[in-house]
């Protein structure tokens, strides 16, 4: 076959051309994806793209700006490249190609996001299960709509606040412990009403102020509430909350809601991009093999994917912890390498996996599993080699930091233990649950943070508090716990304040 | 199946709400910065952005996170002679480099400030924020180049270029609907008893049909009297003009440095001055024994010196007044800076002159003297008119360049703010 084109410079045609190809060979593999909206734009729309993390309609906040700002410095001096490329999950799949790129570039692109990431949106487990990909888009432009009307009635500080205070515990939105429903715009739109008034009603039982009959007074063991200790604050105090008004759960609602949408992202990095680097490698080599890029192309790819890809030494002034294209992509390349060529300790680590037919091993894989499961699962010790991990226990009650396992026989179940922690979210955020509220009294809310190896919370803990105190309107505790000792309390608002 | 767009065309600063938002918020901050460049900065470089820091902690977004301590069990890549059990010194607070930080945490060290540009434009709205000249009276609508264009409605004559296309549509399609509705509906008659037709019945309504049909062609698509167009009128618009006086002692006593500031105090009121009014001239007059009109360039950066007879220049101005300035037309201010050294028996003159001929006539006659010793007899002078003339008439010291920008502040304050600072001292 003849090459698609020569020069560097990319034309709408040679867009369509290459992605046409790219998509042949993308379906020759089985890659199922959303339809592609292919979107070009120019460097400071990438530059509002990355300010609004990502979201192609945003409400606006102050946060976004600072952040547009931290970018738009950034770029200027110099300091960092734009991505060249950012992509949606929503159906159709939109991927943003900067008009800077080179033909290369855009055909890299597109294989990456267009075919890569589009394919794990659509099939992954976490993705399917917490998100909606036909309905996000909708639901942004009733979020922007529904802010807007609230700051028109209520006044743009007002907003502002309900909004900070939501984004400090927008980590805590999520239910961790049980499936969502996904979110749909049109029943968003059509239940809000319904939710607010039904929700009304329940508060107004929950702080009932006419006495109860003499039984349920006299008993000592008064029922906890919530019964059960709650991990999704943002829920609970949308439904709970006695203060606030209406239009106000609707916006602790509709920051949970987002930060739901992005929380399969934040689990899924290293596979994602583990996935799409293995396919734009994968589907470029192929039009190579096949006669359709010349030389000079598939020299500039691989300069910039092995850029993607490096992954510095501890020691190098370029670490920045662990690159999650490079493990991503070592590890699905080595899932190929042990289904098609498994070496006599892949059989015995890899007993199921080696041997069997990659492509459907590999599509397993990406379905089912999240980077913590997944390196739990896949890491051979063939990449713990390449990779030299080792594993160390900085222990404050030490002196010295501990080398606990290297890249060899004893080690490597430990090294693969501890390296998928890294990724376990409920590992790395520290776990806070409400615990109680004080329904008979002082309607203060208790918080308790279970430590995880002893480890406190940060300095920044005082002020998330406030922003739950503003949110709930009562009194707010926060007790840390030690195994069954209490470390730590914070109240809020402090003690000199307060009139006890 | 792919879809590709071309967005590049799309709206530019889509983030421009946003960024508003945050500058907003952190108003205090950036008139801070602002206000420290603006006696940091040289003075031929006051059109020019800014890089504005705020401390990071201020803007932090919190939220729950781990702090230092307990147990902490990392992977990392790149091992090369570390064998189990291998005891590691911990690296220094912070633990910023290797076995240490790496990528927990992205707020970290180093970054204590968060630093952005603002525009020249921003800067300048920051500096004279809440600024205004005193006293300004809208005098006259003056002749020339201020009459604006209003909607007037629409027409049903004009000028090609003033047509108004969705007006002329509307009524054209209204005037289509209107002639064609009898033979329309005829025509859906006719169609509709062709069904059951036939013979010689069927043939007269298919030549009624084929008329009806020539008929409706031949209403015109759009015509003369569909034609409407927009009109517009000018309405005169009422100009502020105004006119201000900077007066300058170049004399021998004055030494570089109080050139310097007095240069930097008009240069601040120049651009302050044009931002603010569209219309509104500068005369510069420059003074040593006699005074002198000059142009801007002149005025700044010629040298020359002499004697200091600060009477002539209230004399020359006042000369130009009457020349070219009438008092109904104009606003007239007046600013001077000087050393505070006159002429012995002049300061007097100044007072009666200013007192007598020039306050009248002008809203604002303000006074910098630039100097670090005591104040001499002009100063003396001047208090006393400032005690008369309250409203027009003020007087300042300057010590040192940063003194210029809070001084500068202090006299243009807009009069319902000073009127509030005025009456909290007076609690």
């Amino acid at each position: 076959m003849a090459v698609i084109s020569e020069s560097s410079e990319w034309t709408f045609e040679l867009i369509e051309k290459y992605d046409t190809e790219i998509a042949r060979i993308a379906k020759s593999y089985g890659l199922e994806t959303y339809p592609n909206q292919i979107e070009i734009i120019r460097s400071d729309q990438m530059m509002d793209a990355y300010a609004s993390v990502g979201m192609p309609i945003g409400y606006n906040h102050w946060s976004f700006g600072k952040e547009f700002l931290n970018v738009e410095r950034g770029y200027q001096r110099g300091q960092m490249g734009l991505a060249y490329e950012i992509v949606i999950n929503s159906d159709p799949c939109v991927a943003y190609l900067m008009e800077e790129n080179s033909m290369m570039m855009q055909a890299l692109v597109i294989a990456h996001a267009c075919y890569g990431h589009n394919s794990f949106f659509k099939n992954n487990y976490l993705f399917k299960s917490w998100t909606d990909a036909s309905s996000i888009i909708d639901y942004l432009v009733f979020a922007r709509k529904f802010i807007a009307d609230c700051e028109e009635r209520h006044g743009a500080l007002e907003v502002e606040r309900i909004l900070d205070s939501c984004h400090a515990l927008r980590n805590y939105g999520t239910d961790r412990y049980k499936r969502p429903y996904p979110i749909s715009a049109a029943e968003e739109k059509a239940r809000q009403e319904e939710r607010a008034e039904y929700i009304q009603r329940q508060l107004n039982d929950l702080w009932r102020t006419i006495p109860r009959s003499k039984s349920s007074a006299a008993t000592s063991e008064v029922a906890r509430f919530p019964s059960e200790p709650q991990e999704n604050l943002l829920y609970f105090i949308e439904k709970n909350a006695p203060l606030l008004e209406p239009w106000q759960r609707e916006i602790v609602r509709i920051v949970r809601k987002i930060a739901q949408y992005f929380y399969p992202q934040r689990q899924t990095q290293v596979m994602n991009e583990g996935w799409a680097t293995f396919w734009h490698y994968t589907i470029l080599n192929d039009l190579f093999d096949q006669g359709l890029v010349t030389e000079g192309f598939m020299l500039e790819f691989l300069h910039s994917h092995s850029s993607v890809v490096a992954q510095p030494a501890f020691d190098s002034p370029y670490f920045s912890g662990i690159n999650p294209y490079a493990l991503g992509f070592a590890m699905m390349r080595d899932i190929r390498r042990i289904c098609e060529s498994p070496t006599d300790e892949d059989k015995h680590w890899f007993p199921d996996l080696a041997g069997s037919d990659w492509l459907s091993s590999l599509h397993f894989a990406m379905q089912n599993y999240k980077d913590e499961s997944f390196i739990q699962q896949y890491l051979s010790p063939t990449v713990i080699r390449d990779f030299q991990l080792y594993y160390i226990t900085d222990n404050d009650r030490s002196d010295a930091i501990e080398v606990s396992a290297i890249h060899n026989e004893n080690g490597y179940r430990q090294v693969r233990d501890t390296l998928a922690q890294h990724y376990n979210l409920s590992a790395q955020e520290p776990d806070i649950q409400v615990y109680d509220v004080d329904v008979r009294g002082d309607r203060s809310l208790s918080l308790h943070h279970q430590q995880n190896s002893r480890r406190p919370l940060n300095r920044n803990s005082e002020e998330v508090l406030k922003h739950l105190h503003r949110l709930w309107g009562f009194d707010v505790y926060l007790f840390s716990y030690n195994g069954d000792e209490v470390t730590e309390t914070i109240r809020v608002p402090g003690k000199g304040l307060s009139l006890v | 199946m792919s879809y590709i767009i071309d967005r590049r065309l799309n709206s530019k600063d889509k983030s421009a709400v946003n960024r508003q938002r945050f500058i907003k918020r952190y108003k205090k901050h950036i008139k801070q910065a602002v206000s420290d460049a603006v006696s940091k900065r040289s003075i031929t470089d006051m059109e020019r952005g800014e890089n504005i820091g705020i401390p990071q902690q201020d803007i932090s977004e919190p939220a729950f996170g781990h702090g230092k301590g307990g147990v902490r069990e990392r992977v990392l890549p790149g091992n090369k002679d570390f064998v189990t059990g291998d005891r590691i010194k911990r690296p220094d607070s912070g633990g910023g480099r290797g076995a240490g930080g790496g990528s927990a945490s992205d707020a970290g060290e180093g970054m204590d400030e968060f630093v952005f540009q603002i525009t020249q434009d921003e800067f300048l709205e920051f500096m004279f924020e809440d600024l205004e000249l005193p006293n300004l009276v809208r005098r006259q609508l003056a002749a020339s180049e201020t009459f604006k264009l209003v909607k007037a409605g629409i027409s049903e004559e004009g000028t090609p270029n003033q047509l108004n296309v969705v007006r002329s549509m509307r009524s054209a399609y209204a005037r289509r609907i209107a002639l064609g509705a009898k033979k329309r509906r005829r025509v859906r008659e006719i169609i509709a008893e062709l069904e059951t037709a036939d013979g010689s019945i069927l043939v007269a309504l298919q030549q009624e049909l084929e008329e009806l049909q020539r008929k409706l062609g031949n209403i015109p698509f759009i015509d003369d009297f569909d034609l409407k167009y927009n009109i517009q009128k000018k309405q005169p618009q009422p100009t502020s003009k105004a006119v201000m006086f900077c007066l300058m002692d170049v004399s021998g006593s004055m030494n570089q440095r109080t050139k310097d500031i007095a240069k930097r105090f008009f240069i601040l009121l120049y651009l302050f001055l044009q931002r603010n009014y569209e219309k509104t001239d500068v005369v510069f007059i420059r003074h040593h024994s006699t005074a002198k009109e000059v142009d801007e360039q002149e005025f700044f950066y010629s040298r020359e010196t002499g004697g200091t007879v600060v009477s002539s220049a209230l004399k020359l101005m006042q000369e130009i007044v009457d020349d070219r300035y009438p008092v109904s037309e104009w606003n007239i201010y007046g600013a001077q800076a000087s050393d505070g050294d006159n002429w012995t028996n002049d300061s007097s003159i100044c007072h009666d002159l200013l007192a007598n001929e020039l306050l009248p006539l002008l809203q604002y006659y303000c006074y910098i003297e630039i100097t670090d010793r005591g104040h001499q007899e002009l100063w003396n002078y001047y208090e006393k008119l400032a005690e008369q003339h309250g409203d027009a008439f003020a007087l300042r010291d300057i010590e040192d360049y940063a003194d210029i920008y809070p001084v500068f502040r202090e006299l243009f304050q807009r009069q319902a703010d000073k009127q509030k600072h005025s009456q909290l001292a007076g609690l």
